[in-house]
Order: structure tokens, then C-alpha cells, then sequence
């Protein structure tokens, strides 16, 4: 079996697939990849289900080699990568020969990005996942020394790229409101679509803190709200006024009040929004977020047929000679 | 329909939760009747396995689903849950089948358990008569909610309608029995809390990779039985903490 092995790792490298369905009522959320776009798009340039895991990398990437020759995609929030100290384009699937160093460094816009592998990591579920959920204690941030194994790869091409749609640095995100939006004044409603929010450092997998531009939001009522089922894009108005998206490894149950929910299609923007970036929100009626859902769904589906092959530019290539074009190893530097 | 939890009429009431969820809740306040209801409701949702429903759970007042609005549209499921709805009285039914009757041992005070002290003489009680009620009273899980196998369990007497402190503890250990609001919530994982820290056992509610994962379910009942810190040590080997379970009768 092919292993992947970590010579060295930013402190949140974690496996991540679509998470565990079904222990909401034990108290654990269903967690997975904060950034689930990034899943399908890694699937679709290596031409395999979106249920295999990626390794997910929050801000900084690591060091990897494997024992035998791998295809792998680099996905989510673009980071420098390099092989064997040629620069690896990113959004794009490559050929990872055996011995050869991954070289994976910080993100360049975004939080979140994932390496993939041909075959899909072969790690053991736990409760039916692969995922790592570090707040309920399954399993452990990946480190220096630690090695994967990886499922048989059917094969296929390499040095293809797909062109991600821009989710990077913030933007607006469409929200439905929640059980209990309507507990919110008229006016807090019109602040929370007409002023921009900035995102703060407190964030993580189980959610992000915005910071409003006018200050606080506050509810008149309703402040001893019976602890009910939250779920993950909630946005929690905390008791100091701040607004916090919830993410995948959320809690099950929170009492804060709810003033919206992110639709789904639009989370993955959230997760990746960096420290900063300017997020806006904008209700949407509830026959139009499905509709916006329905949209996403048929363009993931369809991600496979907007692969193209990676651009060579031999001028930009100096060791052309020594590369053997056909195993797909390319430049990467063109792109962006 | 019987309105046994609340006074209004507004319950039970449908509401979204997000684009692919609804919440389904038969109280604005925790009631015997109410959490009734929820845990029968989404029982009988799970055994209608409906086409589109892809998870469900309950909370104290409240079931939740969620599903796929792709496959299952909205008014199609809410017009299917209101039918449902009054197809019976819900704050009248049964709780859940194959509950069990837990014996917990725990130690009340002492360094382990802090805030026993507050909370009793907030409570109106010396030490010892907080130690003599609480371990007496026999209490239900009324949801496993917030962090894995973590339940919250009820009702208490009266005397313990005392408020969550308003500053956050330190982080309280795994295995932590605490209360507020005439509820205990015994802890699954380490956290800061504003529940009132005056019990300590070893139970581990969560194992992962154990055969059963999540030890309570919700209708199960608890005991806490006093022990000493010295007996409590020695069953921390014990992933169930020294803890016994028999059928409900």
C-alpha cells in the first residue's frame, strides 16, 4: 500500500471528508471539511467520488513524500507548493513521483487549503468518517513523523487545472432567516444587510467571529432562549453583541439567539474569508435559496468538465529538458 | 391537541433552521410535557423514514430535521409534519422504550467539586443537606446535546432554580457534574462553564472507538451516589466510572 509520509506540518493539518450524518442526537456534529467546495473540485481533477478524504491544511501547509508515485490536487485556499523545488500550480492535479518532497508553505489568500491523492487516504472511520472532529476528541492534527495510508488509485490524468471559483479574500453572503430572526428589531434586520462586517482572528472549525462596523447587536427580548439545536452557518449573537458563524465542528446545541443561516452553497466563502476580509449579508427568501442550492449542486456535479490541462509555457520552464512531460510535472508558475 | 406545556396556543410551531432544516418545538421553556413530545416526535419521525430526511435529533423542547430541499421540498415536509402533528397528543406520550436506571458514583465538594458550596447556600441548604438532596433525587435525561454522549438532566426540586453564574469558570474536568436552573448537566468533554461545578465522577459519556461510543440516551434516569475521592480514583480505570445501569421497569 502507498504511505504518505509528513516531514513536517503546520500545527492545523487534519484529515477531512464530508463528516459523520447521524450523531446529531448524541451530541456530535457532523464536522468534515470546512471548506466542502474544495472537496468536489479535488475529486473532479482526480476523477474520484467526493467522499474521499483530502488533507486539510488551516493556514500553513508541511513537507510530504511518498513511497511510491502518486497523483495528487491541491484545492481551497491557494498556497505556495512546490516538488522537489519546482513550483506546483495550485487549483490543479499532479504527478508526485515516488521520493520526490511535497513542499506545501502559508496560504496566500483564504484559510483552508487541501491536498488530495489518487485513491483517497485509507485511514480507519471512526463512527463512519475519516474526519478528524478535534473538539469531540476523534482523532489528532497530523504532525512531523506521522504517515497515511493511501487507498489503490484507479490512475488517470494529471496536470489539469480548474478555474475555483473566487471565495478567497470575503464578499457577500446570501442568508434565510432562522427560527428566530424575527426576535430582532426591524432596524438590527437592516444593519445586518447594509453594513459590512470585517472578520476577526477568533475563528476556527467551530465558528467565526465577525466584528460590526456600528457596534454590537442586541436584543430587546428573549434573552433567556431555552438551549435548542443549532447547526453549522448559523450566525449567534453572543452576549456581548458579536456575531459568530457557525462552522462544521460547531456544538449541537447552543442558547444564543440565531438572527440568520448562511445558506450552504455560500459557507465555504465564510470559511475562507482570512482574518480582515470584508464579508456583506443579504436575505434571501427561502424558494430562492434552494433554487441558489439547486444551482450549486449541478455546477459541482459538473466540475469534471471544467477541467483543462495545465498551460506550458516552455519560456518559463529553464530545465525543460529535464522534465518528462507526458508524467505531468509542470512549472505551475503560469497560472498564477 | 392538549396545551399542557404552554399557556398559548402558538404550540407546537414549525419554524426553519437554515434552507435544509426544521425545527418542530412544542414549548418556548423546558416542561415535562414538552420534552415528551420532542423525544416522541422525532422518535416517530425516524421510524416514518421518510425519503429526504436525512438526520434528526431532539432537544429539550423541540424535534429537529434535517433533510434535502432538493429531493424533499419544504411545504411537501411541513404539510407531512403537521399531519403528523395532530394525528395524536404528543405532550401525553410515552417516553422512550428501553430506557435504563444509572447509578453514577460521584463526589460531591471537596477540591474535586468547588462549587458546592455556593450553590447549596444559594439553594438555602448546608453542605451536607445539598449533598443528602442531590444524591436522593432521581433524574432523567432530558437531551444529549452540545458536546458528544453530554446530557442534560431533570428536574430538580425548587430549591435549585439557582441562576448560571455570569463569568465563565476555568475549564472544569471530563466527568464534571454540574447545575444550574434546576438542571444538571453532566460534562463529556473540558470547557469553560457557567454551570455550577459541585460533583465529580469518572464517567467517560463518549469513547469513540468503543462498541457503544455514547453511554446515556435521552429518557434514561440517573442517580448520583456520594463516594470518596479515594474510591473515585481507583475507578477511573473504569471507563463507565464505577457506574451500574439496570432496565427501566
Amino acid at each position: 500500500m502507498t504511505t504518505l509520509r509528513i516531514l513536517r506540518a503546520g500545527p492545523g493539518v487534519t484529515l477531512q471528508d464530508m463528516g459523520r450524518s447521524g450523531y446529531l442526537d448524541v451530541g456530535l456534529s457532523r464536522g468534515g471539511a470546512a471548506d466542502r467546495l474544495a472537496l468536489a473540485e479535488g475529486a473532479a481533477l482526480l476523477r474520484q467520488a467526493p467522499e474521499c478524504a483530502a488533507l486539510e491544511m488551516a493556514g500553513m501547509g508541511g513537507e510530504f513524500e511518498a513511497d511510491a508515485d502518486l497523483r495528487i490536487a491541491l484545492t481551497g485556499a491557494p498556497m505556495r507548493a512546490a516538488l522537489d523545488g519546482v513550483a506546483l500550480a495550485w487549483h490543479a492535479s499532479h504527478l508526485m513521483p515516488a521520493g520526490a518532497r511535497l513542499s506545501i508553505g502559508p496560504v496566500r489568500s483564504g484559510c483552508y487549503g487541501y491536498l488530495h491523492v489518487g485513491g483517497g487516504f485509507a485511514a480507519p472511520n471512526c463512527l463512519g468518517a475519516q474526519s478528524a472532529h478535534l473538539s469531540a476528541g476523534i482523532g489528532n492534527a497530523l504532525s512531523e513523523g506521522d504517515t497515511l495510508e493511501i487507498g489503490p488509485d484507479g490512475g488517470g490524468e494529471t496536470g489539469l487545472l480548474l478555474e475555483p471559483e473566487d471565495r478567497f479574500d470575503g464578499g457577500t453572503i446570501r442568508i434565510v432567516a432562522s427560527a428566530q430572526t424575527d426576535l430582532f428589531s426591524a432596524a438590527d434586520l437592516a444593519r445586518l444587510e447594509s453594513e459590512p462586517f470585517h472578520r476577526s482572528r477568533r475563528a476556527n472549525r467551530m465558528g467565526v467571529a465577525l466584528k460590526p462596523e456600528g457596534g454590537g447587536f442586541h436584543l430587546e427580548t428573549g434573552r433567556n432562549l431555552v438551549s435548542e439545536v443549532v447547526v453549522p452557518g448559523d450566525i449567534q449573537i453572543t452576549g456581548d453583541g458579536t456575531p459568530f458563524v457557525l462552522m462544521a465542528e460547531c456544538q449541537t446545541t447552543g442558547g444564543y439567539p440565531r438572527i440568520g443561516t448562511v445558506l450552504p452553497c455560500d459557507l465555504p466563502r465564510v470559511a475562507q474569508a482570512p482574518a480582515g476580509a470584508e464579508l456583506r449579508f443579504r436575505f434571501v427568501d427561502l424558494d430562492a435559496a434552494v433554487a441558489l442550492e439547486r444551482a450549486e449542486a449541478d455546477r459541482r456535479s459538473a466540475l469534471g468538465k471544467a477541467r483543462r490541462p495545465l498551460i506550458r509555457d516552455p519560456h518559463r520552464m529553464p530545465d525543460l529538458l529535464s522534465y518528462q512531460l507526458i508524467s505531468g510535472v509542470v512549472a505551475g508558475t503560469e497560472t498564477d | 391537541m392538549t396545551q399542557a406545556a404552554d399557556t398559548t396556543d402558538a404550540f407546537p410551531t414549525i419554524r426553519t433552521a437554515g434552507v435544509d432544516g426544521l425545527l418542530v418545538s412544542f414549548g418556548s421553556r423546558l416542561s415535562e410535557p414538552a420534552n415528551r413530545a420532542a423525544l416522541a416526535f422525532r422518535a416517530e419521525i425516524e421510524r416514518a423514514g421518510w425519503d429526504g430526511v436525512e438526520e434528526t435529533a431532539s432537544s429539550l423542547v423541540s424535534a429537529f430535521l434535517r433533510f434535502d430541499p432538493l429531493h424533499l421540498g419544504h411545504a411537501v415536509l411541513r404539510a407531512r409534519i403537521e399531519q403528523l402533528l395532530q394525528s395524536r397528543d404528543w405532550y401525553a406520550a410515552d417516553l422512550p422504550e428501553g430506557r435504563r436506571f444509572w447509578r453514577i458514583p460521584t463526589v460531591f465538594g471537596t477540591d474535586l467539586a468547588p462549587q458546592l458550596g455556593q450553590a447549596a447556600e444559594a439553594a438555602g441548604m448546608r453542605e451536607d443537606a445539598a449533598i443528602r438532596a442531590l444524591s436522593e433525587a432521581r433524574v432523567r435525561v432530558q437531551t444529549i446535546g452540545f458536546a458528544p454522549g453530554q446530557p442534560y438532566l431533570g428536574e430538580l426540586p425548587e430549591a435549585w432554580d439557582i441562576p448560571r453564574q455570569s463569568q465563565l469558570t476555568g475549564r472544569i474536568p471530563v466527568g464534571a457534574l454540574c447545575l444550574a436552573i434546576r438542571q444538571m448537566v453532566l460534562f463529556s468533554v473540558s470547557t469553560p462553564t457557567g454551570w455550577q461545578h459541585v460533583g465529580q465522577t469518572a464517567i467517560r459519556l463518549f469513547q469513540p472507538e468503543a462498541e457503544e461510543p455514547f453511554l446515556l440516551r435521552p429518557g434514561d434516569e440517573v442517580q448520583f451516589v456520594p463516594t470518596g475521592p479515594e474510591a473515585l480514583e481507583g475507578m477511573r480505570k473504569d471507563p463507565r466510572g464505577g457506574a451500574e445501569s439496570e432496565p427501566v421497569q
